[in-house]
């Protein structure tokens, strides 16, 4: 009895930190940006220090406050109508995230759920699925999101249809994929040896090794349908007109460019800054959430 | 004694229609209630094959031409897929080869015990944590609490095999097929789970069939043996009986080939290429034969 006893486990330090230590910058840096826009965005109506179509003739493309001709009351000026700049993009953000959960989540369990089941269930199946991603893929997205938004009408619900339609297919491919390498994993196989059913085995066994990847997907999707967003409010065909957006702003600057360049450089920069907000969160919660560390 | 398992004249191939190679050519097999039999052969022979027949493992693209398999008095190649899956996990397990990867690398040790437990007998969520503690304790894991918390990879490749085990047993089978259990732990492991093996046997009163290349581990814990070569039994009967007295050339050259403390190096003969080469024509002459014969 003895000799059949080999020595407990080591002791490690908790969990959850090992896994924020190994998430490392990007985790933070990530998590800080989303956590920063979440915030704005839902705070919005309580930090912005002005109505955001609140016109102010008088005080028409005002500078930043910091340079001079700005006033603090206007911390990031004014636009073209004398709105305020720093209330129009805290508004706008609430366009944004909204776009962006919505429509990621909704990309993401149609993409998941059919990616499942092409992977699990192979032969035609499989066939089908992949055929009507294939065909799919090959329109350019960003086409068929202003085809569709135009088709469906101006209007956030068809700027979340616009982007689900089209990015579905990101998470199908990533999914059906690991899916069928998850599947000829031999734990997979012990599965089957212990009578589980083929949903069952989805569901209990493929899926939660699939979360880091459907978890940095997701991330990185809802960097991408901010993107879109900023597309079609850029070309017009988004929330309505009075509803501040980054890409309407964007629009709106370009026109005074030259007099004043921070109407169109702001909202830009904020884009930006979302954008790879989501990016390295992505990255960050990939290697955190890797039991394994696989890299 | 009445056969557990009674594998009859069982014909599979694998490949495309008409480039199939026959990896089982009319094996025939028993066990016993309670019998610990071993299934030796070299690699290709067909034993792992065997083994996967029973448990309804065999990749895709094999066929089976022909034969029964009889699980307590019924046919596991026509039973229903619902009946069949029912049985496995509960009645028949497997103590898989590579305890490295057999586990789910993302669910902890313990959720991976209770799946069995609660599919096949309706346990709680609590009963069969409790339970798997039991079994974990019965497979000399020390500290078997903490354990169950832990993460396939935060314990030793031993550990694995313990678990795994501890799993096949989880339900009382009448039989267990052990495929190479052994082969990718280091020595000393291997004593300890050959002990294991055997106690939680006589504990739960299950038959094993001990699938492996190595003539030592038969020697140790197998009464009877079987000898496979190209998908053919060769010999078969008690393991001191063939390892004595071995009647087949091929057993004796496999004798022959295997190292043991008693004996110098030098007297370490390869199974011989004329033998190999005459037993291979040998069943490729019988293809020949079974393909005219059903044609």
């Amino acid at each position: 009895m003895a000799d059949l006893t080999l020595s407990g486990p080591i002791e490690r330090p908790s969990r959850w930190l090992a896994s924020v230590a190994r998430g490392g910058t990007r985790l933070w840096c990530g998590g800080t940006l989303v956590g920063i826009l979440f915030l704005i965005a839902l705070l919005a109506p309580l930090l912005a220090p002005h109505d955001p179509i609140e016109q102010d003739l008088l005080a028409a493309q005002l500078p930043p406050a910091w340079i001079q001709g700005g006033e603090w009351t206007y911390p990031l000026g004014t636009d073209s109508l004398g709105r305020c700049v720093l209330s129009r993009l805290m508004y706008a953000a609430r366009t944004a995230v909204a776009v962006a959960l919505i429509a990621a989540s909704l990309a993401a369990a149609i993409g998941i759920a059919f990616g499942l089941i092409a992977g699990m269930f192979g032969g035609w199946i499989d066939q089908g699925v992949s055929r009507l991603i294939d065909v799919w893929m090959a329109f350019p997205p960003v086409l068929l999101s202003i085809v569709l938004a135009a088709v469906i009408g101006a209007g956030l619900t068809s700027v979340i249809a616009a982007i689900v339609v089209v990015d579905w297919t990101r998470f199908a491919r990533v999914v059906r994929a690991e899916t069928m390498v998850q599947l000829q994993r031999d734990y997979a196989a012990a599965a089957r040896v212990l009578g589980l059913s083929r949903g069952q085995i989805l569901r209990l066994e493929i899926l939660p090794n699939l979360v880091p990847l459907i978890v940095t997907l997701l991330a990185v999707e809802m960097g991408i349908a901010i993107l879109v967003e900023v597309i079609l409010s850029f070309v017009g065909i988004s929330v309505a007109g009075d509803v501040p957006t980054w890409g309407g702003m964007i629009v709106e600057g370009r026109q005074i460019v030259y007099q004043s360049p921070w109407i169109m450089a702001l909202p830009i920069v904020s884009v930006i800054l979302s954008v790879i907000g989501f990016n390295l969160l992505g990255d960050g919660l990939r290697a955190a959430l890797d039991p394994v560390q696989r890299r | 004694m009445t056969a557990v398992l009674a594998v009859h004249d069982l014909h599979v191939a694998i490949g495309e229609r008409g480039r199939a190679a026959n990896v089982l050519r009319g094996a025939s097999l028993e066990v016993g209630a309670g019998e610990v039999r071993g299934l030796v052969g070299e690699s290709g022979a067909g034993k792992s094959m065997l083994g996967r027949a029973v448990l309804g493992l065999l990749p895709a693209n094999a066929v089976i031409g022909g034969g029964t398999i009889l699980f307590e008095g019924r046919d596991l190649l026509a039973m229903p897929e619902p009946e069949r899956r029912g049985l496995l996990g509960r009645r028949i397990a497997l103590i898989p080869q590579d305890p490295i990867t057999s586990l789910n690398p993302v669910k902890r040790v313990g959720a991976q015990i209770a799946v069995t437990l609660r599919h096949h007998l309706a346990l709680s969520k609590r009963a069969a944590l409790e339970r798997a503690t039991e079994l974990l304790a019965e497979v000399a894991i020390r500290e078997p609490r903490r354990v169950l918390e832990l993460y396939p990879h935060e314990i030793s490749g031993g550990m694995r095999q313990r678990v795994l085990i501890a799993m096949a047993f989880a339900c009382d089978p009448g039989l267990v097929i052990a495929d190479e259990p052994t082969t990718a732990l280091d020595v000393t492991v291997q004593r300890q789970v050959l002990q294991l093996v055997e106690r939680l046997r006589q504990r739960h009163g299950a038959a094993v069939l001990f699938i492996t290349h190595d003539l030592g581990v038969v020697a140790k814990i197998c009464r009877t043996m079987t000898v496979l070569h190209a998908g053919r039994v060769l010999e078969e009967g008690e393991t001191a009986d063939v390892l004595a007295r071995p009647r087949h050339p091929y057993t004796r050259a496999l004798l022959a080939a295997t190292p043991r403390a008693d004996r110098p190096a030098e007297a370490l003969r390869p199974v011989p290429p004329a033998l190999i080469e005459s037993l291979w024509s040998e069943a490729h002459r019988l293809d020949r034969l079974d393909v005219a014969g059903r044609a």
